[in-house]
Order: C-alpha cells, then sequence, then structure tokens
C-alpha cells in the first residue's frame, strides 16, 4: 500500500488551486487596499474601527447567524429524523426538492419573499422588511443544509444501539439526549458550520428583506467598495469578516475531533413506514418542509405562467427569441446552455481539486486539520473583494482577469468544500481491516484498489460532483463580476431580466427561474440514486 | 445506472460540451460583431469595451461599426456601476479595457481624479448639449441621459380619487399619505439620485431636504434596498401585489411598460412627473494605457453617431445626447419630457455622498 503518494505531496494540489485562485488574490487586494489611504483620509483599518456603526454591525452580523442557525436546526433536525427513518411515498423527490431553495438568486428568494409576507399575500401578515423576514428567507435557504447532512448521518446510526438503551430502561426522550444526539453530533455541527458561514455572509437577503440601515459586514463591505468607492475600508472590513469566518471553522473543527469515536456501519435501510402517531410526526414535518419551501416556490411558479393575457406559457416561448425586446444580449434561453456548461468545467475542477483535498484530510496527516480550514475559507469569504482580488493578481504570468475560465475556477473554489464533505465520511469508512483482508487473500495492491476502494470512492465523487453541479448552477456574486453580457449565466440574465421595467421581462425573469429550479431538482434526485449507503455529511 | 456508468457518460458529455464551446469566450462574443468581414482596407483590431451590466445594444449596432471601421468590440460587464469604476481603478496599471462606458455624473469626480482616461475631443461633440459635457478637458464624453422621476399608478390615483402629483412638495401632502415607494440611496442609485435631486431642490442649509424628508417621513414613505423591490414589489403599476401607486424611477419608464407589454395598451398604465427629476448623464472615457488609443477614439465617435444614438432608447431606456436624433415613436407618445432637470455639480456630490447618505439613514431609520 505504499504505493499512493503521502498525503503531504498530495496535498499540494488543492493546496496550490486554493493558494493561486484564493489566498493570493484575497491577500493581494487586502495588502494593497490597506496600506492605501480610506476615501476619507486616514489608515483604512483605522477608519473601519473608529466607525461608529462597526459594533453595531459585528452585533447584528452574528446574532442573525446564530439565531438563523438556531432556527434553521430547530426546524431541519425533526425532518432529518423523519427522511432518515421513515418510508413513505415521495420521500426521495422531497428530499431532492429541498435543494432548489439553496441555488436560487436571492435577488428570487427575495422577490417570492415580499410577495409572500406583504399584505395581499396568502399569510395575511405585513413582515416585509423586518428582522423575522430575514430568519425565514435563511431558514428557506439552509433547511436542506441540515436536513441532508443530518439525515445521512442518521441512517448511519444503528438502531439496536438506541433500542438497547432503551432496553436498558432510558425512556426516549433520554434515549434522544443521551444517546443520539451525542453520536450525531459531529454531523449537526457540520451542517450548523456551514448555515452559520452561509449566513454570516448572507447578502442579498438582507439587502431585500431587511430595513433601512440593517447591514450585516457583507452588505457594508459591498457598500463601501461599489456605492462609495472606499476600497479601504471595504477590505478592512473583509479583514474583519475573514477573523470571523476562522474563529467559526476552527470551533468546527474541534467537534469534528469526536469523530474518532465513529460507529460501525449500520445495516443498510432501517427505514419503516410510519404506523400510529408516527404518522403525526411525518406529517407535522412534511407540512413544515411544504410551507417553508412549497409556498415561496410555488409563488415562483404561479407568476412563471401569469400574463397581462391571463394564464399561458407565454412567458417560457419569449425565452426564445433574441428580439429588441429580450432585455439581454443573446437569447434568454442560451444562458442555460452556458450554466450547464460552466456547471460541467466547475464540477470537474471541484471534483478532481477536492477528491484529493478529501483524501488529505481523511488522512492522519499533520496538514489535514489546516487544509480543512483551507479549503472552507472562500465559502465565508466576501464575493466582492475576491472579485476584486482576481482583477489585481491575476494578471501574470497568464491574464485571466477577462478569462471565461476564470468563471469555474470561481465557483469551484465555492464547491470544493461540498466534494470534500461529501468524501470524507466515506474515505474514513474505508477500514483497513478490509483491504488487509483483500491482500490476505491474494489481492494484488492494484486489485484490492480497484476492487474496495474504487467502488466506494466511485460514488462518494458522484455525490460530491452533483453538489458542485448545483452550487455552480446558482452561483451569483463573483460571477456578476467576470460573466460577459453576451455568455450571461442563468441567475445573471434573471437578475438582468428582472432589474428592468415591463411585465414581460418580469414574466420571463419567474419563468427562466422556474427552469433553474427544475435543473436543480433533477441534478438532486440523480444526486439521490448514487447516494451510497452511508453517503456523505450532505 | 450504475455510479461508474454515470461518471463516464458526465466526462464524456463535459469532454464534448467543452470541446464544442473551447473557443466560447471569444466565440460568443465575436459572434455578434464580426458576422460580417471589413469593407475597408485595415488591419482587423479587437478593442474592449468595459461597461456596467445594464448596457445593452441591438445585435445590428456594434456588428455595422465592425464592417465600418473593421474593429472589432469585446464587450466586459463589471458589475453595476460602482463595481465597474473600481474594476478600472484596480486594474488601473494594467487595463483590462480600452474604452469604458458608463460612469455617471454622480461618480465622475472619482473617476477623473483616479486620472483614467486620456482625452480625446471627438468631433461629433459639437452635436451635443453643452450642458451635458461637464468634463472641459474631454477627458469623458456623454454618451447618454435619463431622468430620475416620481413615477405614477394613473389607474390606482384615479380610483383614489387624486390628481398625479406634480412637484416634490405635492409628495408630502397628506393626500398622498402612504402612497410613495423609494429607494434606500444607500444601496440603489436611483435611490441616490432621488435624494440628490432633493438636495439639488431644497438646499443643504439648516432643514432644507432634510425637513422635505422628515415630511415625507411623517407622509408614510416606504424604503427599499433596490429599484427591483421598489417597481416590481411594491407599486401598484406594476405587479399586482404591489399596493403604492407612486414610486421613485425613470422618465422612461412609462414607454417602457408600453413597449415590454403582452398587448401594448393605447396609453401607458404609468406616468411619470416632469418636476423634481435628477439627471444623470452617463459618459464614455479612453482608458489610460490602452495600445489602440485610436481605435478607441473611433468608438467614441461611433457611440455619437445616429447609429449608436438611436439604439439606445429603446436598449438601455435613456436618452441620446445628440441633438435632433429621432426617439422611437414609444418613447415620443409615452415619455414626458423633463425641461427643467435637476442637477448638482461632480465635485459637491463627490465631497458629500456619504454625508448626505448617512444624514438620510438617521432621519428616515
Amino acid at each position: 500500500m505504499k504505493l499512493r503518494p503521502t498525503p503531504v505531496a498530495l496535498a499540494t494540489v488543492p493546496i496550490a488551486f486554493v493558494g493561486y485562485f484564493f489566498v493570493y488574490p484575497m491577500v493581494t487586494v487586502l495588502l494593497n487596499a490597506l496600506t492605501g489611504e480610506a476615501a476619507g483620509g486616514g489608515n483604512p483599518m483605522l477608519t473601519a474601527l473608529e466607525r461608529p456603526s462597526l459594533v453595531g454591525i459585528l452585533w447584528f452580523t452574528t446574532w442573525q447567524a446564530v439565531a438563523s442557525t438556531a432556527l434553521t436546526l430547530a426546524l431541519g433536525l425533526p425532518a432529518a429524523y423523519v427522511f432518515a427513518r421513515y418510508q413513505f411515498p415521495g420521500r426521495r423527490t422531497l428530499l431532492a426538492a429541498t435543494v432548489v431553495p439553496f441555488v436560487l438568486p436571492t435577488v428570487v428568494t427575495g422577490t417570492a419573499f415580499l410577495a409572500l409576507l406583504g399584505p395581499g399575500g396568502p399569510l395575511g401578515v405585513d413582515l416585509r422588511r423586518s428582522v423575522p423576514a430575514i430568519l425565514l428567507a435563511h431558514v428557506f435557504a439552509n433547511y436542506a443544509v441540515v436536513v441532508r447532512t443530518v439525515a445521512t448521518a442518521w441512517e448511519q446510526l444503528d438502531r439496536r444501539v438506541e433500542e438497547a438503551a432503551q432496553t436498558l430502561g432510558a425512556n426516549r426522550l433520554r434515549t434522544l439526549i443521551g444517546v443520539t444526539l451525542p453520536l450525531l453530533a459531529p454531523a449537526i455541527a457540520s451542517a450548523a458550520s456551514i448555515v452559520f458561514l452561509f449566513t454570516f455572509t448572507s447578502f442579498g437577503i438582507i439587502l431585500i428583506l431587511g430595513g433601512i440601515g440593517l447591514a450585516t459586514l457583507e452588505v457594508e463591505i459591498w457598500r463601501q467598495a461599489t456605492a462609495l468607492l472606499d476600497l479601504g475600508v471595504a477590505a478592512a472590513l473583509a479583514v474583519i469578516q475573514l477573523v470571523g469566518v476562522t474563529i467559526a471553522l476552527v470551533l468546527y473543527g474541534r467537534t469534528q475531533r469526536r469523530r474518532a469515536v465513529q460507529l460501525v456501519a449500520a445495516p443498510a435501510d432501517q427505514r419503516h413506514r410510519p404506523r400510529g402517531r408516527a404518522w403525526l410526526l411525518v406529517g407535522g414535518n412534511l407540512a413544515v418542509a411544504a410551507a417553508l419551501i412549497g409556498l415561496p416556490v410555488g409563488m415562483l411558479v404561479v407568476r412563471s405562467v401569469q400574463g397581462s393575457g391571463g394564464w399561458g406559457l407565454t412567458n417560457y416561448a419569449g425565452l426564445a427569441t433574441r428580439a429588441t425586446d429580450s432585455g439581454l444580449f443573446v437569447a434568454p434561453i442560451e444562458a442555460i446552455a452556458n450554466s450547464l456548461r460552466f456547471a460541467l468545467v466547475a464540477t470537474l475542477i471541484a471534483v478532481m481539486v477536492g477528491m484529493v483535498a478529501a483524501v488529505v484530510v481523511a488522512s492522519r496527516s499533520p496538514v489535514a486539520r489546516g487544509l480543512d480550514t483551507l479549503v472552507m475559507l472562500p465559502l465565508g469569504t466576501s464575493a466582492v473583494t475576491l472579485g476584486f482580488g482576481f482583477l489585481i493578481a491575476l494578471d501574470a504570468p497568464i491574464d485571466l482577469r477577462t478569462s471565461p475560465w476564470l468563471i469555474p475556477i470561481a465557483h469551484a473554489l465555492v464547491a470544493v468544500p461540498f466534494v470534500v464533505r461529501s468524501a470524507l465520511p466515506v474515505l474514513r469508512r474505508i477500514q483497513q481491516r478490509l483491504r488487509d483482508a483483500a491482500a490476505t487473500l491474494g489481492a494484488s495492491p492494484r486489485r484490492v484498489f480497484l476492487e474496495v476502494d474504487g467502488p466506494l470512492v466511485g460514488r462518494a465523487v458522484a455525490v460530491g460532483a452533483g453538489f458542485a453541479f448545483a452550487v455552480s448552477l446558482g452561483e451569483f456574486g463573483a460571477t456578476s463580476f467576470i460573466a460577459r453580457p453576451d455568455a450571461p449565466t442563468l441567475p445573471i440574465a434573471i437578475y438582468r431580466l428582472i432589474s428592468r421595467p415591463g411585465e414581460v421581462l418580469f414574466g420571463r425573469a419567474m419563468a427562466l427561474a422556474v427552469i433553474l429550479m427544475v435543473l436543480t431538482t433533477v441534478a438532486a434526485m440523480a444526486i439521490e440514486r448514487l447516494r451510497p449507503g452511508g453517503g456523505g455529511e450532505f | 445506472m450504475s455510479p461508474r456508468t454515470i461518471l463516464v457518460s458526465v466526462v464524456a458529455l463535459a469532454a464534448l460540451v467543452i470541446g464544442c464551446g473551447g473557443e466560447d469566450g471569444t466565440d460568443a462574443t465575436t459572434a455578434t460583431t464580426t458576422a460580417t468581414t471589413p469593407t475597408q482596407e485595415t488591419v482587423p483590431t479587437t478593442i474592449t469595451l468595459l461597461t456596467h451590466d445594464s448596457f445593452l445594444l441591438s445585435e445590428t449596432t456594434l456588428a455595422s461599426f465592425t464592417e465600418q471601421t473593421g474593429i472589432t468590440v469585446e464587450l466586459l460587464a463589471g458589475g453595476d456601476a460602482g463595481a465597474m469604476l473600481n474594476q478600472a481603478i484596480l486594474t488601473r496599471d494594467n487595463p483590462i479595457a480600452d474604452v469604458l462606458f458608463g460612469v455617471d455624473n454622480t461618480f465622475l469626480t472619482r473617476a477623473l481624479g483616479e486620472d483614467l482616461f486620456v482625452p480625446y475631443e471627438s468631433p461629433a461633440l459639437d452635436r451635443v448639449d453643452d450642458g451635458l459635457e461637464l468634463d472641459p478637458d474631454h477627458r469623458v464624453t456623454p454618451v447618454d441621459y435619463g431622468d430620475v422621476c416620481v413615477n405614477y399608478d394613473k389607474a390606482a390615483l384615479a380610483a383614489a380619487g387624486v390628481e398625479p402629483p406634480e412637484t416634490l412638495d405635492d409628495l408630502v401632502d397628506p393626500r398622498y399619505r402612504g402612497m410613495l415607494v423609494v429607494e434606500d440611496p444607500a444601496t440603489s442609485s436611483p435611490g441616490l439620485a432621488f435624494l440628490l435631486g432633493t438636495v439639488s431642490a431644497y438646499g443643504d442649509g439648516n432643514g432644507g431636504w432634510r425637513t422635505f424628508w422628515e415630511e415625507l417621513s411623517a407622509n408614510d414613505v416606504l424604503v427599499t434596498a433596490g429599484w427591483e423591490e421598489a417597481y416590481n414589489g411594491a407599486f401598484s403599476g406594476a405587479s399586482d401585489t404591489g399596493d403604492r401607486p407612486l414610486v421613485v424611477s425613470y422618465a422612461s419608464s412609462p414607454p417602457a411598460e408600453v413597449f415590454f407589454a403582452e398587448t401594448p395598451p393605447e396609453e401607458a398604465p404609468t406616468g411619470s412627473m416632469t418636476a423634481g427629476c435628477f439627471r444623470q448623464i452617463e459618459f464614455a472615457g479612453i482608458l489610460r494605457g490602452t495600445d489602440h488609443e485610436a481605435e478607441a477614439g473611433q468608438l467614441i465617435d461611433f457611440m455619437l453617431s445616429d447609429t449608436f444614438q438611436e439604439d439606445i432608447p429603446l436598449n438601455m431606456f435613456v436618452f441620446p445626447v445628440v441633438d435632433g436624433v429621432a426617439l422611437p415613436e414609444v418613447f415620443v407618445e409615452h415619455a414626458a419630457p423633463v425641461d427643467e432637470p435637476l442637477t448638482l455639480p461632480p465635485d459637491e456630490i463627490d465631497a458629500n455622498r456619504e454625508r448626505w447618505i448617512q444624514e438620510w439613514t438617521d432621519l428616515l431609520r
């Protein structure tokens, strides 16, 4: 088994990728901006720290992220249990559909929530421009992360352990608190860390659903950089944000050490049909999921088939033409091909880099922990700052600044953490005993890899690839900086259509959003089919 | 399907797609502009135009420029106007483009202060109103202008039994209580323009624009982050869900409502106030450091040609700067001309922007 390169040697691949396309641009832009002057004169870092609003922004950024994460866990954990333990019609499709909100551009999510939470909406209350609206939208967007991560871990948990506890006299609550939750802690922490990163750096949802003056660090970075053109203060805030993200990742890393107490794999399928009172639990959770995801998504579907002339598919038909009135340089439908093309390239890059990184992180190598944190960082970084970093850092040796390749590369940076998280548990579970057994029985090292590692790893690759694909389909922030007007992606095209007056363009934007949702669901269902018995952390 | 089969097919498909789209970056870009061969004896050159994401032209427009000059234009969109300007500033030492389009009067001082542009005085400028040429050194050339005005939903106002407002002062009248939606100047370009308009109208002295906004706030004005939420979400003239009949938008929005209707109505469903409008002028400039200064100049000339100027209204929904350029029918019929727009000197905007936004935020929060 010494045929394979050492973890340290392997680590050069992800370190080179993340180093050149993330660390180098970020360091360059931050140094460049911080060594200059703030727009009003003075040291940018001191200016940022002296701003009276900074404390408020920091406080709001943190508490809304904590609250959003807690709320997502509160709604997601029971659903995870239901998906892990019960078999019911439509289970697979529903699980796949939870991913849809995850990839919707925030301008679309915002539109749906403004309509839903407005006085004319089905809820009959006006929650627009309020913190509850922000929290709800965050739960909507991150529900899938908790449900899928924890459900997978729950599936792996051997029922017999819980049954043993009950045999020994523990009641159900005691079993849950004393046995089940501690065993699930790593998975819950993993999901919570992702949700926290996403909401800590939340941007569009805060802007659209929050009130006047409500800002996260990310919003303030964007405002300083693009509305006030003060790159110095923007960079100083980006540094503060990175510090926060790093603290969160280190805390997360601590919870992962407990992973050492991995259980043996559970029997393949422990799901059964709900009976009696269990139907209440299943039904209740499905109702929550339906309200949380079904209502906003349904709203968009309804809008996409609505026109002044009544109901119909004219909005969809209009996507095929680049007439003078398309609102874009190309027929909107071309955005689908662009998005698919970028997503394929991004997926290939993310899988290659992510799998190598996962192998290293799964090893007991000294670089494992550090690499895990390094590849996670882009997920919690301001897209605006990174976009500016690309511009000043990537002009030599090859000028990549205006290259179309930069789009899938930027997408891959965000997708790599998902590939790593998907592959990690599988890689950790391949037991050395299994390899040794095969070798004892006379298998050559090559044969061991092909027959033992190969099939398991192959499925993990597929799972990670699916996530990378979805992440790329939905990415907006970085893409809007580098996409060409004549090669827009789906989220960009949706945004351009929505930001012009005229009912026809709005209808087409909704139709494109529905197409994006369908593509995402199909991709997610393909992942479902490929999920190995255990699956990844998503 | 087994995972392996799927993986193999994904890789094969990827190879196919990448293979087909290998030259995609240049291919898609040039498709619109190099369809025709140069008719003159010129060396084929490609120049790059950096612009914001609202930039739009008809397919044939840039192609006709290529036909005339042999110069191909590649487009880069750098996000919104502020992000685009930052891109230009950050890449000043090694520019990513030859020409920049889309810096407006609110950002002009900053752009000129960064010394981004080389002067170029286009011969076509003599057909442009002098009032639109804000840089006497011709580092930037005006290309279009638009007016940020309060729009109204005709049907909703009629149902409420009130006449459309005519002046900024009308907006604080109790008759229009709870009717207006505006954009946050901290996050929205039309929102900032409207705030600048009120500074221009009421002054920055004691009280001044602040008094107006206090009264507006008392009259239950609604603030959204962006134009999209205000216009598509809250404004009753554009959607069923909206419940506010007055919105800060553009003088060109009513013709857009006619042009982008499924069945174009006889009369625009919305109207635009012609007073209290702030004028945004968009400029183009040749980026310092370009290797194609002469060709860049030709592109600036082309932007002031009838072909380009006539193409502006129906794509970007702003007005051409060149006198005598024919406006499309839908503009002639449905756009109310703004004769006395509000303006502020770019230097004053640059010096006070952050303070005004902060004071506004404190007032309206």
